[in-house]
């Protein structure tokens, strides 16, 4: 923006601020320095700077009023009470959280509005650099190329279609989304919304999307349920509830670590007691009891201790194991790529994984 | 899941730059970087000069110094900003100029400010931006002092009137339990040493160590405490979930001179020229290790498969993940990686009965 640019909108702002009637475009142009003679130029030079104004937030309000000047003629003001930011004081120990709230966004695409509220705050009075609670640093990171869009198409209540890439899909696929909100967890980002497809609520994840989010339909035209909470609608999996199970497990002495966190009755296996023909093969492990649900999740987290972990019980989680190890065997054996067939014919054992189309 | 970047990670040994730091996060850093320095040539401008007769207006008299560290500009372009907002006239009905300031001496005062004394009210970006991240610290427990917290998430709702609505729309969720991060906010504060017992899971082992806590830090829904390590005598991360048990000793915490906070915004993962190039190649089902993995390259191979490539200082780890995958993916490259996990895959089944 040019200084003589910048100019004009100031003198536009106070201009529209001062005036209790509606000033026509004509009164304008007479009040406010900098606009050309041209008519032509004139009335496409204000139409730009009306948008301008729009998008740095301010209400500019049209109307006319018959005592007016402009008599009916459409005219413009900025109503000061719609204009101004309310009064308010904080207190020391509450600007220091709002310092530390302000640096969340850090690095991220909400940093520029968060540094221009903190812009507008301090400009009410707010001391927002009393020290922080010193010790504590929070980020927020919105690295996903989605983010903008989708926020965007949230905070206007506009319909959007992205491709998505599901996982356990060979293809992308072109999905509608009324968008009700976005939330993350663990660092990861999730648009609710209903899926105008599927006809149904469904979560997106952002890092799935591809390609560009696009608008589809006019703003104003999402209507986000009465009671929709979009936290639960994306943090709570509602697939089936399974009831957790004992599974008895060896684990290598001074290994297997992580499951070792949690085991439960963890004893040194009974030298003879074993049931294998060489009790001494087991020498130095100990046995355990872990819960599990999903043997579709568990399977693989046992698979990676490798041999410092053996199931013993139940069969199936037993089963699974050795199934998943197989599958590293034969994966590691076919140079240059596992082909098709063999992913298709994983299908049994990668139906579990498919459950995260729902979003993890 | 488990996630290698910050088990333990050196910070820092190696200065990488951002954009290949971490593939598509730090390309997107750059391009909203790019995107800031525009908008800052144009709207932000203006959004400066009508910040700025309130801030002083509400301050009485305000430093050019002052002034310009609080809008982040130079006292040049302040001046500059401050001689645009007093040329500001109306010429209709009859000219005058509204504004009227001065900065002798280096001290600014407006004595006439007419209709922008007061600042622009919140836009609903900015309302948001605020308010979702003071939910956010309001929900992570022993964070801050609840009660200022929810104090000032009242006050901004109410100033921020309608524009406060959408921020409900947008959550951020932290994951902490227990009292760890309470008691280490209390030893950071004290300027105590903890003893903690840590769980490595890229290496499967659980190790003992004293540290120096120097401060805590939240970064991508996980919560660290960074501090000076004194078994490895350098600057380290634990994540908070992986200390099993703590210990606020009775030790003054003796942080080096020399130890160099981490850079949160340059991201925690840190290639070193050190690492190991690994290739991947993942299955449509197995694609979701490209997104908890900072991977160097991704390549879709057709049908929802993917070639990956990340780089690590330590592939003890990697071997865990391919056990892991199943037929979801395997390791191409190093061949002595994959045969590794190969070894692996065959002594577990022989544990099975199984060759």
């Amino acid at each position: 923006m040019s200084r003589r640019k910048t100019e004009r909108l100031l003198n536009l702002v106070v201009c529209l601020l001062a005036t209790r009637r509606y000033l026509t475009a004509e009164q304008i142009r007479r009040a406010v320095p900098g606009y050309p003679d041209s008519d032509e130029a004139f009335k496409r030079m204000f139409e730009r700077d009306k948008e301008e104004l729009r998008e740095l937030g301010v209400p500019l309000e049209v109307g006319s009023d018959q005592q007016g000047g402009g008599g009916e003629e459409t005219g413009y003001r900025i109503p000061p009470q719609a204009y101004e930011l309310p009064d308010i004081h904080l207190t020391p120990d509450e600007a220091a959280v709002l310092g530390l709230a302000a640096r969340v966004w850090q690095r991220a695409s909400m940093a520029d509005a968060a540094s221009g509220a903190l812009l507008k705050l301090r400009a009410a009075g707010v001391e927002t650099d009393a020290a922080t609670p010193a010790g504590i640093e929070p980020r927020v990171d919105t690295g996903d190329p989605a983010f903008p869009a989708l926020w965007e198409a949230v905070r206007d209540g506009r319909p959007v279609a992205f491709d998505y890439q599901a996982i356990g899909r060979t293809s992308v696929s072109r999905r509608h989304l009324e968008p009700w909100g976005v939330v993350s967890r663990r660092g990861r980002w999730y648009v609710v919304g209903h899926d105008r497809d599927r006809g149904e609520e469904r979560v997106f994840r952002l890092s799935r999307i591809t390609g560009e989010v696009v608008q589809d339909g006019r703003p104003g035209t999402v209507t986000v349920p009465d009671g929709v909470d979009v936290r639960r609608i994306a943090f709570d999996w509602s697939g089936p509830v399974t009831e957790p199970r004992p599974a008895t497990v060896r684990l290598r002495a001074g290994a297997a670590q992580g499951p070792r966190r949690w085991a439960k009755d963890l004893r040194p296996v009974a030298a003879g007691a074993a049931g294998s023909a060489d009790a001494s093969e087991w020498d130095g492990w100990d046995e355990a009891t872990l819960t599990f649900q999903d043997v579709d999740r568990f399977a693989p987290y046992l698979a990676r201790f490798a041999d410092d972990v053996v199931v013993l019980d139940p069969p199936d989680l037993r089963d699974a194991v050795i199934q998943q190890l197989k599958a590293v065997l034969a994966g590691c054996d076919v140079p240059g790529g596992t082909t098709a067939s063999s992913g298709a014919a994983s299908g049994g054992a990668a139906a579990g994984a498919t459950g995260e189309a729902r979003g993890r | 899941m488990t996630d290698m970047t910050t088990d333990e990670t050196p910070p820092g040994a190696a200065a990488a730059p951002p954009a290949a730091a971490a593939g598509a996060k730090g390309r997107a850093a750059g391009k909203a970087a790019s995107a800031k320095a525009a908008a800052s040539n144009s709207t932000d401008r203006l959004a400066r000069l009508l910040a700025l007769v309130p801030y002083v207006v509400s301050r009485d008299s305000v430093e050019l110094g002052q002034a310009a560290a609080a809008f982040g500009v130079s006292e040049k372009q302040l001046i500059d900003d401050l001689n645009l907002l007093w040329c500001v006239e109306l010429r209709a009905p009859d000219p005058y100029c509204p504004i009227d300031l001065s900065y002798e001496g280096g001290e600014i005062i407006v004595t006439e400010a007419e209709s922008i004394a007061r600042p622009l009210r919140l836009k609903v970006d900015e309302a948001s931006a605020l308010l979702v991240a003071l939910r956010m610290l309001a929900g992570i427990p022993d964070l801050q002092d609840r009660d200022a917290l929810s104090r000032v998430i009242a006050k901004l709702e109410t100033a921020a009137g309608a524009a406060a609505a959408v921020s409900s729309q947008v959550a951020v969720e932290v994951d902490v339990r227990g009292d760890t991060l309470g008691r280490l906010r209390q030893a950071i504060g004290a300027g105590r040493r903890v003893h903690i017992a840590y769980y490595v899971p890229a290496r499967d082992e659980n190790t003992e160590r004293d540290v120096d806590p120097m401060r805590l830090l939240v970064v991508e829904g996980n919560t660290y405490l960074e501090g000076w390590c004194r078994r490895a005598e350098a600057v380290r991360l634990f994540r908070l979930d992986r200390i099993s048990e703590l210990s606020v000793l009775d030790v003054a915490a003796e942080v080096p001179d020399t130890a160099e906070p981490i850079d949160v915004d340059a991201g925690l993962f840190r290639p070193s020229p050190d690492d190991v190039r690994v290739t991947l190649d993942l299955t449509a089902s197995g694609r979701w290790v490209a997104d908890y993995y900072p991977c160097e390259s991704v390549e879709e191979l057709g049908e929802g498969r993917l070639r990956i490539v990340l780089r690590t200082p330590d592939t003890r780890w990697v071997r865990g993940l391919a056990l892991r995958l199943g037929d979801e993916g395997h390791v191409v490259a190093p061949a002595g990686l994959a045969a590794a996990i190969r070894g692996d895959a065959a002594r577990a089944l022989a544990r099975y009965g199984m060759a």
